[in-house]
């Protein structure tokens, strides 16, 4: 498969010479420094580096969480960069899904209530709120544990409600930030399996973090290698 | 996010530290009944004193004399007048022309006689008074022993229990509804030969002007009366001339009975036929007194009013309710304290669920309307448990000050008084003043960077 030129306006999600620093003490950290990528729709790309390459920084940045130094994450057009952080938060809630490493999920919450959280934000109707949580938790296997606690599901089982949390709100965009950190192997692997069958189902662009080069080799379509906040190489995968 | 899902949300959060919260909640309660004990006591001492004053029924009342009674007593206006003799008389059309007055709702001479009562075969000296219907409103009359007279000319009489005490020593009580004999002095005009003019007596000569206009007899009369009622205190607390008196009868009964007064002598060498020495105007409201009072001077009498106290009472009490205001408002102010810890502590230790929150699409403004309603959703609770802690310490209030009244011989006292306002005022103050607090912690959490929060976790 061929690498998607920077400049293709159908991609998904665009960066030019983006740059995020940040100042300690009197030094600079260059946690993300002049990277351009361009992510097809569609297209499951995997970030991979040491600790500290700026893998996390980019995808925090792809989320619209933190702003850039300088330079810009298109996305549909639109320059993350000069958007309001209110209309970022809408960005967030409607066009980014995001699974994190620690699941984080709200312990006092049932998984129905964590999975209706986005919903509440986006202002969408209590009856349909319920269905659409019942629709996500019972797509990733977990239509059985609806009134459960978070503390009384398994590592892999809470991954699984981080991830239909995540998707409740069809989101275009999916990062994945270590989804399969805390997991076994195997169960780390069912997770991925999940991510890539989602989002063949459903047309979704997925951006995931790992430093597992070869997790990243089965699942992904393309690796993009970041060192020191600069992008190294990028390799498309059959 | 809408109304209703920040508020779920907020109880949800509050009930997660349940012990931290609620003893908030339970501070800002104490400073809510601290605030509304004081402003009720206020209200309540407030209107003791309004309901006492206007119960003297010393405020809403004008006295009306003629300038050419007192005579030669220094008066300014009275050295002005060269000839206080072409002065007009208190006379029926007087009296008619205030009656007719704007806000003036009654006007009644003042009638004091000398009488005897006959009663189980003694004899019992007493002044005999008139009461006008609305002494029924006088404070006197709160803790009346049977009732006040069943109308404006009612053969009934109400006497004082120091009287009735005198005329049934065992049991005072008993009188009521038992008869007595009044015997007094009826003015009737000499005859039509020693005068040249027909004879006028009783009814027919009350209120006119030309009855007896060269003189008249006293002739000694009985009227039977049935014993309506016995009163511990004179009415009008001794300031007006129906003090000191013993036998209380409606006045218009006294008019209706032509009772010789001691003021008819005055009349009768005036030669001006039948006038008062003194009519009670009583104003509609006290306010209003002023006004009615130079009205009355115009018509070129001499008045008296008791200056229109309430004016200076409610000043007094603005004041006094202000100072009690902020005593009151000091629990609160610490307990806005409470609630700014209680919240910076929440936000510190929700710092990873505030991160989560913004990650799934939270705005900063969501954020900050949650703490927010977290901080009001304290205050309202707090507010309602203010109320009724506040209502508890008012009751006991008005239970201790009733005991303490009753133990010195005096009749309870609701001094303090919750009005229905302060409910709401109440709540909705607890509720700002929570929201206030809230302000900080609010914008803290809105602040927050979600990268960060989520990193460190």
């Amino acid at each position: 498969m061929s690498l998607v030129s920077t400049s293709d306006p159908t991609a998904a999600v665009r960066t030019e010479n983006l740059c995020r620093y940040y100042p300690m003490g009197e030094s600079l950290i260059r946690a993300v420094d002049g990277i351009s990528l361009s992510i097809g729709r569609g297209e499951f790309v995997a970030l991979l580096g040491q600790s500290g390459s700026g893998k996390s920084t980019l995808l925090n940045l792809l989320a619209g969480l933190d702003r850039p130094t300088s330079g810009s994450v298109l996305v549909r057009g639109r320059d993350l960069a000069k958007m309001s952080s209110e209309d970022l938060a809408r960005y967030r809630r409607s066009d980014v899904g995001m699974v994190f490493q620690a699941f984080h999920l709200i312990p006092s919450m049932t998984i129905t209530e964590n999975v209706e959280l986005p919903m509440r934000f986006a202002e969408i109707e209590r009856s349909e709120r319920t269905q659409r949580a019942r629709q996500s938790l019972e797509q990733v296997g977990l239509g059985h544990r609806l009134g459960h606690r978070p503390s009384e599901l398994s590592g892999g089982e809470q991954q699984r409600v981080s991830l239909a949390r995540a998707l409740v709100n069809h989101p275009k965009l999916l990062l994945a930030d270590e989804p399969t950190g805390n997991l076994d192997s195997r169960t780390g692997e069912d997770i991925l399996n999940l991510i890539r069958d989602l989002s063949f189902r459903l047309g979704m662009t997925v951006v995931m973090v790992t430093h597992e080069r070869a997790l990243a080799g089965r699942f992904a379509q393309r690796l993009i290698f970041l060192g020191d906040g600069k992008l190294v190489s990028q390799e498309a995968l059959a | 996010m809408t109304g209703y899902d920040l508020f779920e949300l907020a109880v949800r959060n509050l009930r997660q530290s349940k012990l931290r919260n609620g003893l908030t909640t339970v501070g800002i309660s104490v400073g809510v009944a601290s605030l509304v004990a004081m402003l009720s006591l206020g209200v309540g001492l407030q209107q003791l004193a309004t309901r006492r004053l206007a119960g003297s029924g010393l405020f809403d009342t004008v006295f009306v004399t003629s300038k050419q009674d007192f005579r030669g007593m220094d008066r300014e206006d009275d050295q002005k007048t060269g000839h206080p003799e072409q002065e007009p008389l208190l006379d029926q059309p007087a009296r008619e022309q205030m009656q007719r007055l704007k806000y003036v709702t009654e006007v009644e001479p003042e009638v004091r006689v000398m009488g005897e009562v006959l009663y189980d075969g003694q004899t019992h000296f007493g002044f005999v008074t008139g009461l006008p219907m609305s002494a029924r409103e006088n404070e006197a009359f709160d803790n009346v022993q049977g009732k006040f007279f069943s109308g404006p000319a009612a053969e009934e009489v109400i006497l004082l229990n120091d009287f009735a005490k005198e005329l049934n020593p065992k049991d005072p009580k008993q009188l009521i509804g038992k008869e007595i004999t009044l015997r007094y002095g009826e003015r009737q005009a000499l005859p039509a030969e020693s005068t040249g003019r027909p004879q006028l007596s009783g009814a027919e000569t009350a209120g006119t002007n030309n009855d007896d206009n060269f003189g008249f007899s006293v002739v000694r009369k009985t009227q039977a009366l049935k014993v309506v009622g016995i009163i511990q205190e004179e009415p009008y607390g001794g300031m007006r001339a129906v003090s000191r008196g013993r036998i209380f009868l409606p006045v218009d009964l006294t008019e209706k009975l032509n009772m010789a007064q001691f003021t008819d002598m005055r009349s009768s060498l005036r030669g001006a036929g039948k006038t008062y020495m003194t009519l009670t105007v009583r104003v509609k409201d006290p306010g209003k007194v002023s006004e009615v009072q130079d009205a009355i001077n115009k018509m070129g009498f001499r008045t008296f009013s008791i200056f229109d106290a309430t004016k200076s009472l409610r000043r007094f009490f603005t004041v006094l309710d202000l100072f009690l205001g902020i005593f009151g408002s000091l629990a609160l102010a610490v307990a806005t304290l409470a609630i700014i810890n209680t919240l910076v502590m929440a936000v510190l230790e929700r710092r990873r669920e505030i991160g989560i929150m913004k990650a799934i699409g939270a705005s900063d403004g969501d954020v900050k309307r949650l703490f927010f309603t977290e901080a009001g959703a304290m205050g309202f609770f707090g507010g309602l448990l203010g109320i009724a802690l506040g209502f508890a310490i008012g009751k006991a209030i008005n239970v201790g000050t009733g005991i303490y009244l009753h133990r010195h011989q005096l009749p309870a006292e609701a001094v303090w008084i919750l009005p229905p306002w302060l409910i709401g005022a109440a709540v909705a103050f607890s509720i700002l003043v929570s929201l206030l607090a809230g302000l900080y912690p609010a914008s803290r959490a809105a602040r927050l960077d979600p990268v960060q929060t989520l990193k460190y976790e």
